[in-house]
């Protein structure tokens, strides 16, 4: 392999995990509080404030989401603290004690008997601390089975399924022998391809924990749609790029798990896995930011995303590295583009080489290379909401 | 020699293109994953990058067979060396 000892230098976080970014963010409770998150990102140099349009009124199931993936997001290893702003005081702490029990520093400020201005003021004193402390911490060597990795393919076409997703499959075969902790989602994409994913579940009960999870988004979508769902799923990119129905799109899909890696759970959206290394299946939309912000959330380190037509997409906790193996998308929009590998269809290259190029790209990604979509700016935060609010 | 689409299974009743500007008429090589063989097909339309080719004549209501699995059935009959998509295959799913 391209480096053999598989190491990287990430920052060791309070918990014991391993981050690969040092953030400080800032992080709206909810919608209407998000002028006051911007402002203090804006006044402390160094932080983040991370924007999103949900938060207020939201019950059940969509509720306990809400939290988990905020909750979840502070708790990144690639987040060193967070300073954490809602309307009022109550669902502010929620959040505020589910990140600091991972023992990063972490403090909330409420809006309500105190205005916007005010609050700012109190929250900049507290992030400039956090920005500052953090600038202090020091990456450290640290190994593969410290890394959590979660895939993605979007925008995807035929070249996909023949030779960026089998590119990730390898890595995939590669990394989890060596303890690697993987996550793939998609749910949806993998209908016409369901029964087949089943079969690489590691026993009985997560195969059937999956096809049940498979079979519920599948009856929603009977549930809601209007037609055959041409151009939403496939949509109409991965229809320009050659793609004809849901079955060819799966089975594209699926080569990014490998070929002989059973996985060993079925999560929850944004859940974090509990069963030690290996490959995960998380219960996802196949929405590229929706999916990545769950991955992110449920605490995984670094993304690998392949695309076909040229999703441009980056998150903005976990470095989202793009590989391609079109090489009209490589030509076209290189400024996305991390990892070429269309050499693949040209015999150029064959898929162990191409695997290993992955694993070094990312490494280096690990260590603190800028993704080009994090050079780029792209910080798709998007929330998950199961339903409307009350 | 160029490889101007590859195949991922030997039951395979499509290949991928993976070159641009395919036309029609053009006599095209192959290449089957499976056992690492060669395929010659000649393109009686012209086919996109990334799009699919008939490798056999496909009969209204047979399903098409990629990665060696069902990926959707015929709407019209297709013609060996003519361009399978969203015209001429449809899904069996939703």
């Amino acid at each position: 392999m391209a480096n053999s000892d598989l190491s990287f230098l990430g920052y060791r976080r309070e918990n014991g995990r391993v981050g690969i970014r040092n953030h400080v963010l800032i992080l709206p409770v909810d919608d209407i509080s998000n002028a006051c998150c911007e402002a203090v990102g804006n006044n402390i140099k160094g932080t983040l404030a991370l924007p999103h349009p949900y938060g207020r009124l939201q019950f059940g199931a969509d509720l306990d989401l809400h939290f988990r993936t905020l909750i979840g997001t502070g708790s990144n290893p690639n987040v060193a603290a967070v300073v954490v702003i809602g309307i009022e005081p109550g669902w502010t702490q929620r959040v505020v004690d589910g990140i600091a029990s991972t023992g990063k520093p972490a403090a909330g400020f409420s809006i309500e008997e105190h205005g916007d201005i005010d609050t700012i003021a109190r929250a900049s004193r507290t992030a400039k601390e956090f920005v500052q402390q953090a600038s202090e911490k020091q990456r450290e060597r640290c190994s593969i089975d410290e890394l959590w990795i979660s895939m993605k393919c979007g925008e995807s076409d035929t070249t996909s399924g023949l030779a960026s997703n089998p590119t990730m499959g390898n890595l995939v075969d590669k990394l989890v022998p060596k303890g690697a902790t993987i996550c793939f989602g998609e749910t949806s994409e993998l209908t016409g391809a369901e029964q087949v994913c089943a079969e690489r579940a590691v026993n009985e009960e997560i195969k059937q924990k999956f096809l049940k999870s498979w079979g519920d988004y599948n009856d929603f979508i009977n549930r809601h749609k209007t037609n055959d769902l041409s151009e939403s799923q496939p949509t109409k990119g991965n229809i320009a790029g050659g793609l004809s129905t849901i079955e060819e799109k799966a089975f594209g899909n699926l080569a990014k798990i490998g070929k002989k890696t059973p996985f060993i759970d079925v999560l929850e959206p944004a859940e974090t896995p509990a069963k030690g290394p290996g490959l995960y299946f998380m219960d996802t939309s196949s929405a590229a930011a929706e999916c990545v912000t769950l991955q992110c959330a449920a605490g995984y380190a670094v993304h690998l995303f392949t695309t076909g037509q040229g999703n441009i997409i980056g998150n903005p906790v976990e470095p989202v590295v793009k590989l391609t193996a079109n090489p009209r998308t490589a030509r076209t929009m290189s400024e996305h583009v991390d990892l070429d590998v269309s050499g693949i269809l040209r015999r150029e290259m064959d898929l162990d080489q191409a695997g290993d190029a992955l694993i070094e790209m990312m490494l280096r990604t690990c260590s603190g290379r800028l993704t080009a979509a994090e050079a780029l700016g792209h910080r798709e935060f998007v929330l998950t909401k199961l339903y409307r609010s009350a | 020699m160029a490889t101007h689409f590859l195949v991922h299974n030997k039951a395979d009743k499509v290949g991928v293109v993976v070159v641009e500007d395919v036309k029609a008429g053009q006599a095209l090589s192959g290449w089957l994953l499976e056992g690492d063989a060669t395929l010659h097909v000649e393109a009686k339309d012209d086919v996109p990058l990334g799009h699919k080719i008939a490798l056999t004549d496909i009969g209204e209501g047979d399903t098409i067979i990629e990665y060696e699995h069902d990926i959707g059935r015929a709407v019209a009959d297709i013609a060996k060396g003519e361009h399978v998509h969203v015209h001429n295959i449809k899904t069996k799913r939703w």
